[in-house]
This record gives structure tokens, C-alpha cells and sequence, in this order.
């Protein structure tokens, strides 16, 4: 089932929308666009109708798995269900319309939704204060390390170097080498945790902060978080927190109260705002106090009743994006926060452990669990298992796609080979979790009986298995015009 | 599911978190029922005052504009909404598909060769943007040209400071310079000679870094018309809402040469064994989670949904709805220009320069009149000292297809009765 391209939908001659007409005095000569600031082509957009138009993205959509539609086991990915209460929220005129620059005095409604967002999220992560902009995880963990960065420079250390475990989110390396850090990895140990052996050993002047999350990428929680934290302080180091694995932890326990001095939260994860295809998200980032003076610009303050946009901060690191963050996502986790409430968010994590450890136990014997359990929200499996039928974690995410499931996160974490990295969330109830697995070993089993069959899978997707490095090799990355047509200038 | 792991308690499942860890309660206010909450969400959106869009004459990177409601209801579908960024190609051929189209459209647009799957907004679209020349070139400035929009400005200089390159106001870059970034319209909605900066660029060996309005577009030269290298721009005009300034999407587009140093999200057309065309996320070798330190960018996820906005909004408009929305907004900022000129006490800044829908007008006791417009319902013209205090007293004045004859007429007059 192919869907053409919008552009192969075009039809010449088609007038486009029906528009008003300016209707104003005709401006004065003078005022004519000068020629060669005109564009001498027209850009070759489609012109298709608006019934075609709405026909084109339906078939599109139709060729989506969301979560909306059924379990998203994405590890790592946090793909829970999101209300549709957040959606009404958000498109409330008072916050759609609102426009950035207007007087504050007229946007005291949206300030105060993020003063309170901002409250909420420091009670969750147990810090002081909380930046709203950063528009996504890896924003947020640039914008921690640049305030991590802001910091030692004040204190007149050269501090060049970042810690991250092998185990880390690829974000976490890319975020300290745009900071102009220079990366060192930490190893796992063979518990797959953090080495202290390995980490006492990189620790010195040098280090400006371990970048850590906790649950780690394998869904187990650093028990010796705490002598981590009080190693990594001793030196004068920053302990930072990557939130993506933040859903484990909700009334359970707080990153700041383990000792991280900056924390990011992924809304989009734990928070249910949608992903939207990948994006937009929201990586609000945590600090504690002494962090707190090179937030970025604006901070939002509440002076005698009023909420202020406050630019003047001297030793703020300055802006990370403009205006305030995606504040229509700050909407939507706000909206969450506020049916959930204290109990009902620590019953979310609850849930979420809860869930990964059932989906875990079912999963024994069928594929490989290289960690001893209990887990946290998620767990990392392998289909090292099954490389004696010539089967791959690859193979068996698309079996999965061709049994109506999305796959896991494959290939990740890179410490475990032939990763298959599960996290169910609270959203999924026993039977769904029982369906899933039973899907597995019906795709385990069949790597043993018909391997064959499984490599040619998926069958009935509406493509099958796409060859990426011809893709790569000689990329084709938009759709070529035959020709462009000339135009005239106003 | 405990029964069946056999667990008594929670706690069995959550031994590995030291108990001087463990929370008793998570301190927030007990949970609401739907109706409560959206009262309490409904009762801060009223704290809220929105201005109607006929009568909002304010911009300065946020416009409020015609949005078809095709674009809404595409945007409502769970499929693409609630989908994650397209792992598995196999299973996301429509956010890959609409991806595929996004990039095209931009490259359609700024007349460059490729463009990538979005960036967050037009400020980090800048940063980036700069980034890749630092990189592509190897120099340490970077010069940007006078009134860039100054949010953009300040977080080129936070992203600078975190890489360790400068970033220095001019139009006259030396050997020392990857890039001259320019914005045209400019903050203050002034047009630059695109090919002009682009030689002075050329010149000093130094990339050109074009800074656009999407809408514009449909009218004035194309940064690939003018040989600028890389084209980026704020794409909330195509179809968002204001939404307090977020979230909206960025784009970058570049020449082939420089497309393997693009961040973020590429979608490259593939086949399968059956020769079926699809797409897929390709020359992920860029990327953080191949690449991790060696990465372009730290940038995982892109705006995706934002980007299909904007796809819907440039599909529905087609290249003669644009032009006709690019157009009626030059024609009625301009007639508006001419009326505000002939008021008493007002007078164009640059009554010489070319702008396209915003310009600059200085008028006495300025932050009085706004607030007497407000009184009457009227959002007007953004005033700029805030960010250059050499232009007191002036505000920039934004017409688009929304503002029509009579709110022209109305703004004319509520301005005439503050003078």
C-alpha cells in the first residue's frame, strides 16, 4: 500500500485555497519591493485540494503504530498513555493565543501555571528550583552541564572533564562534548551497575561532573548511590541526574535527596505529554541552591501576589531557547500533575516496577536476562539466546511488528549484546503484558522452528524490512522537482 | 501480578533502594477528577488576556495567522500524535513519509538542497546552524549582523560559550570568521540585501547564515537564490498557535556539501526487498546515539508534530495560497506604514528601507499609547528599548492577513486619540 508523496498528489492549475483580498489603498509607489530583493522562482509546493489534502494524512496516519492504539514497549521511551484531558488543556484559547511578548500583567495565568509546575517538579525530584525551557532530555542536559559549567568557572576551577558510565543514553556524551567537555567513560561492573573501583580511579580536579541516571539503562537501581554521590562531591564535582528513567521513581525516592545536584525531567515521558513522532517534548532541568544562580534567563518569581518574568540575573548562563519553554507542554504535565496528585503519581512508579518485573518473570527462559532481577520500570533482555538459530534482537523486534506490537529499544544499551530493552509503564494492565509475552515466545520459538521466516518478517507491515545503507549510501532526502515554474514579484 | 511474583509487598520489589531513601509520601495536593481539574486549568487560562487576532498588531518571532482547520484536525490524530520518533521504519511510515515531505518543503522554500527533519525553534535552529560552520570551517567567530532577533542572539552566545567560539555584532568578517549570520526581515521586520551580505560572507572565506521568515518567502528572494549556504528560520507562522512562545519548530537547510555535518533527524527514501519505496531515518552516523562525543549534535528528538504542522499548512496552501497570505500582509503593513506616517507625533524609523510585514515607528511616550490601545482592546506594536536602548520610544508594527481594513481603520484611529 503506497501513499504518494503530496508532491506527486499536485495538480497543475489548481488555484490553491480561496483567500481575502488585501482591500487596503494601493501603497504608494515608493514602497514597491525593489527587484532584486524579489524571488524570481516559485517555490514548487503541492497544490492539492483540501479534500485530498485531508485523505493524504488519514492514509499517512493509518500507516503509524502509536501508542494510542495499542502496548508500546519501548525501552527507555516511557510510552505511557496520554490523557486526552491534556490535549483539551492545552488548546484552551487563554494559553493557544496567548503571545510571548505581551505585558505580564496579562499573562499572570500562565506564570502562575509554571510557578506551580515548577513547585510540583522540585517535590517530585527533591530540589530548590526548576528551569522551564529546555525543549527536550538532551536540551536539558546541555542546559544542567552549561550551569554545572557556569559554576565552577565562578569559583575559578577549570574543571574540562565529564564522567559518564557506558551504560549512558548517547545524549549524555553528545550534551558534555557540545559544553566543550571532554568525555570520559565509567564502567559497568559485571552487576551491570556503576563501578566504584572504576570511577574512584577517573575521579580527580579535573572532573566537572558524573552524569548518571538512576534507575540505570538497565532498569537497575545504583544501590551505592549514596557513597557515589559523597565520592563525587569529595572532589569537588557535580552529580547530575539524567531523568529519562524518572517514572521509577515518583513517592519512591528523589534524585536530589541521593545526593544529584542536577536533575532533568523528560515531560514527555514521565509526565504524559505526547511524543508527537518525536517531539515536541519538554526537559525541564532541577537544580539545588547552588546551582540556582546561573539558571537560565527568565526565572519566574512571585512578588507581593504578582509572577514575574526575572531577566536580571547576573550570573544566569543567559537563554537556552527563546521565550519561556514549550509552554504548551508545561500545560499538558501540569494538567497531569494536578488529576494524579501526590498518590496517584507514586502509584504510577509503583505500577510502573511493578509491571516491568511481572513482564520480566514472564519473560524468563524465553529470552536471555543477563541481570539478576529485582528491576525498577524497566529491564533489559537479550536474544543472545536464540544466535544459534542465526537470530537477531533485530530479528525479533520485527517479529514483534509483524504480531501487531511495537518492538522494544534494541541494541541498547551497548553493554549488553543483542539487547532488547522492555519498558511496559503503568498504563498496561496484566492481560495485555500476558498477550505480549506470549507473543514473544511465540517469535522465540519460531527462531528455533522456521528462522528463515522470521528473517523475512514483517510480511503484512505496509513495507517490509528497508535496506538503510543503500538508503545511507546515496541518500535521497527530499523529492525532486522536474521543474520550477518563473513568477512575477508584486 | 505480585501474587504471581510472588512478592508480599512492594518493598520485595524495591529492595535495592536504601531505605534511608525511601519516601513516605510524595508531598503534592491529593488527585481531581477531570472536571475538577479542567476547572482549576480553565480558571488560569482565564487569568489570561487574549487580544483578538484582528486587533493584535504585535510579532517580533510570534504571529498570529489565518490557520486552516485542516491543520487541527491532522494534528488530532492519535496516530501521529501520540507515536514515538520512527525506530522501527517499518511501523512508522507516516510520521517518516510526513518527515520526507517537511524537508522537502523547506528545501522547496529556502531554495537550498536539503533540509532536516526540524530543530526546536528558530534561536537553537541559529545556534546549530552556527555550530556547523564553526565546524565545517574551523575558525572561532562567529559575526552576526546588527538586529538579529536579540533571544536568538543570546542563545547563539549561551551555545557559543558551552563550544568556546565568539560571537561578535558586525557585518565585516575577516579570516578568523565561519559565518556572518544575518536575519532578513530583521527583528525591527527590515529586509536585508541577501546577496550583498552573502558576498561579504563569500569573501572572507566565511559561511552565509540566513535567518528567514518562512512566509516571507512566497516573496522575497530565497537564501538559495542569493548563494547563502545555510538557511534557518522559525516555522510557528505555518500553522501554530502563539502558544506563550512555545512550542513552535525550527528548520535548517544547507547546500549538499554541508549535509553531513546537518543536526538532528535525517529521512532518506529507501526500498525493500520487493522494491517498495519507503523511508527511513538515515546517516544516522551524524547522530548522538551512534556517534555519542563525535556527535554533530546533542539533539535527539526533532519537533515532529510542529513539523507536520507546518507541512499541513504549506500543502494546504499550495504556492498561490502562500504567495496570496505573503502578499495581503505586505500590502496592508504598508498601507498602514503610510497611515501611521501621516499621524502627528509618529514617524517611520527608516522610512527608506524595504520591510516586508513589520516596521519600526518612534513615537513619543510609546509604552503610554500601547497601554491606551490595550484599553481598547488592541495588542499594538512590540516596543523595542528592552533590547536596544538607542531606540526609545520605538514599536514595531506587524500587519498580517488577520489584521483587515476595518482594525487597520480601528488601530488608526485609537492611535490618532492618544497623540
Amino acid at each position: 500500500m503506497r501513499e504518494p508523496l503530496s508532491f506527486e498528489l499536485s495538480r497543475p492549475g489548481w488555484p490553491g485555497p480561496r483567500l481575502p483580498e488585501a482591500g487596503v489603498r494601493e501603497a504608494p509607489a515608493e514602497h514597491a519591493l525593489p527587484a532584486h530583493l524579489r524571488r524570481r522562482r516559485t517555490p514548487d509546493l503541492p497544490r492539492i485540494s483540501e479534500p485530498e489534502l485531508m485523505r493524504h494524512y488519514s492514509r499517512l496516519a493509518s500507516l503509524n503504530y502509536s501508542i494510542s492504539e495499542n502496548f508500546y514497549p519501548l525501552g527507555s521511551c516511557t510510552m505511557k498513555y496520554n490523557p486526552v484531558a491534556n490535549e483539551a488543556a492545552a488548546q484552551l484559547p487563554g494559553f493557544a493565543y496567548l503571545h510571548p511578548y505581551q505585558d505580564q500583567a496579562t499573562a499572570q495565568g500562565a506564570l502562575e501555571l509554571m510557578h506551580l509546575l515548577e513547585a510540583a517538579l522540585c517535590t517530585v525530584a527533591g530540589v530548590d528550583r526548576v528551569t522551564l525551557q529546555p525543549a527536550a532530555g538532551a536540551h536539558g542536559e546541555w542546559t544542567a552541564l552549561r550551569m554545572i559549567q557556569a559554576y565552577h568557572q565562578a569559583r575559578g576551577e577549570r574543571r574540562d572533564q565529564v564522567l559518564v558510565p557506558d551504560s549512558a543514553h548517547g545524549t549524555n556524551p553528545a550534551s558534555a562534548a557540545l559544553c566543550g567537555f571532554q568525555v570520559v567513560e565509567v564502567r559497568s561492573g559485571a552487576d551491570g551497575r556503576i563501578s566504584v573501583a572504576d570511577l574512584e580511579s577517573k575521579l580527580n580536579q579535573r572532573v566537572a561532573a558524573l552524569m548518571l541516571t538512576n534507575p540505570n539503562t538497565l532498569g537497575l537501581f545504583e544501590r551505592e548511590i549514596l557513597e557515589v554521590a559523597e565520592m563525587v562531591h569529595a572532589t569537588g564535582a557535580k552529580l547530575y541526574y539524567d531523568g529519562a528513567n524518572l517514572n521509577a521513581l515518583m513517592g519512591i525516592c528523589r534524585p536530589g535527596d541521593m545526593g544529584f545536584d542536577a536533575v532533568h525531567m523528560n515531560l514527555h515521558k514521565t509526565f504524559t505529554t505526547p511524543h508527537g513522532g518525536g517531539g515536541p517534548g519538554a526537559g525541564p532541568v532541577g537544580v539545588k541552591s547552588d546551582l540556582e544562580p546561573f539558571l537560565p534567563k527568565p526565572t519566574i518569581e512571585r512578588r507581593n501576589g504578582h509572577y514575574e518574568l526575572d531577566e536580571e540575573r547576573p550570573q544566569s548562563i543567559g537563554r537556552v531557547r527563546s521565550f519561556y519553554g514549550n509552554f504548551g507542554m508545561l500545560v499538558r504535565a501540569y494538567t497531569y500533575i494536578l488529576a494524579m496528585g501526590g498518590d496517584g503519581l507514586a502509584q504510577a512508579s509503583e505500577d510502573a516496577v511493578l509491571a516491568a518485573n511481572y513482564l520480566r518473570s514472564r519473560l524468563q527462559g524465553v529470552l536471555d536476562l543477563p541481570h539478576d532481577g529485582p528491576c525498577m520500570h524497566e529491564f533489559v533482555a537479550s536474544a543472545r539466546n536464540l544466535a544459534e538459530h542465526g537470530v537477531k534482537a533485530l530479528d525479533v523486534a520485527k517479529g514483534l511488528l509483524e504480531r501487531g506490537y511495537y518492538a522494544p529499544t534494541i541494541y541498547f544499551p551497548l553493554i549488553v549484546p543483542e539487547a532488547v530493552m522492555v519498558e511496559p509503564t503503568e498504563t498496561e494492565s496484566k492481560a495485555t503484558l500476558d498477550a505480549f509475552a506470549d507473543t514473544v515466545k511465540e517469535v522465540a520459538d519460531l527462531a528455533r522452528t522456521d528462522p528463515q521466516r522470521l528473517h523475512a518478517e514483517p510480511v503484512s507491515l505496509p513495507v517490509g524490512r528497508l535496506d538503510e545503507v543503500a538508503a545511507a549510501r546515496r541518500p535521497v532526502l527530499r523529492w525532486n522537482a522536474a521543474s520550477e515554474s518563473p513568477t512575477e514579484a508584486p | 501480578m505480585l501474587e504471581a511474583l510472588g512478592a508480599g509487598s512492594m518493598d520485595e520489589l524495591l529492595v535495592d533502594v536504601p531505605a534511608s531513601l525511601r519516601l513516605r509520601r510524595l508531598d503534592l495536593a491529593p488527585g481531581l477528577s477531570e472536571l475538577e481539574t479542567m476547572a482549576r486549568v480553565r480558571e488560569l487560562a482565564a487569568r489570561n488576556r487574549v487580544f483578538d487576532d484582528r486587533l493584535t498588531f504585535r510579532g517580533g518571532g510570534v504571529y498570529r495567522r489565518f490557520v486552516p482547520a485542516a491543520v487541527g484536525a491532522v494534528l488530532s490524530k492519535p496516530e501521529f500524535y501520540t507515536a514515538y520518533t520512527p525506530y522501527q521504519p517499518e511501523a512508522s511510515q507516516g510520521t517518516l513519509q510526513a518527515i520526507f515531505e517537511f524537508q522537502t518543503l523547506i528545501a522547496q522554500l529556502t531554495g537550498l538542497d536539503v533540509a532536516n527533519a526540524s530543530l526546536y525553534d528558530g534561536a537553537t535552529a541559529v545556534a546549530e546552524a552556527a555550530m556547523m560552520a564553526v565546524v565545517h570551517t574551523g575558525r572561532p567567530e562567529v559575526v552576526v549582523a546588527p538586529y538579529l532577533h536579540p533571544e536568538y542572539l543570546e542563545v547563539l552566545r549561551c551555545y557559543a560559550e558551552g563550544r568556546g567560539f565568539q560571537v561578535r555584532i558586525g557585518t565585516d568578517p575577516g579570516n578568523d570568521s565561519a559565518a556572518l549570520v544575518f536575519q532578513s526581515p530583521d527583528f525591527l521586520g527590515l529586509i536585508a540585501d541577501g546577496s550583498q551580505v552573502t558576498e561579504l560572507a563569500h569573501a572572507a572565506g566565511a559561511l552565509a547564515i540566513a535567518c528567514v521568515d518562512p512566509i516571507s518567502l512566497a516573496l522575497l528572494a530565497a537564501p538559495g537564490e542569493y548563494g547563502a549556504d545555510i538557511a534557518v528560520g522559525e516555522g510557528q507562522q505555518l500553522g501554530l498557535a502563539p502558544s506563550y512562545g512555545g512550542p513552535h519548530v525550527g528548520f535548517i537547510a544547507c547546500r549538499q556539501e554541508l549535509v553531513r555535518r546537518l543536526p538532528g533527524r535525517l529521512v532518506g527514501e529507501a526500498h525493500d526487498g520487493q522494491g517498495r519505496r519507503g523511508y527511513v531515518l538515515t546517516l544516522t552516523a551524524r547522530e548522538q546515539h551512534i556517534r555519542r562525543e563525535k556527535a554533530t549534535s546533542n539533539i535527539c528528538t526533532n519537533h515532529s508534530l510542529c513539523a507536520l504542522a507546518a507541512s499541513v499548512y504549506l500543502t494546504y496552501m499550495g504556492p498561490d495560497g502562500l504567495r496570496q497570505v505573503a502578499d495581503v500582509s505586505y500590502r496592508r503593513a504598508h498601507a498602514l506604514a503610510d497611515e501611521l506616517s501621516q499621524l502627528p507625533e509618529i514617524e517611520l524609523l527608516h522610512p527608506d528601507r524595504p520591510f516586508f510585514n513589520e516596521f519600526p515607528v518612534r513615537m513619543k511616550n510609546v509604552l503610554h499609547r500601547l497601554r491606551a490601545l490595550e484599553a481598547e482592546g488592541i495588542l499594538g506594536g512590540l516596543p523595542v528599548a528592552r533590547w536596544y536602548p538607542e531606540l526609545e520610544d520605538v514599536a514595531v508594527f506587524c500587519c498580517t492577513e488577520l489584521n483587515d481594513p476595518d482594525a487597520l481603520a480601528q488601530l488608526v484611529a485609537a492611535l490618532r486619540k492618544t497623540v
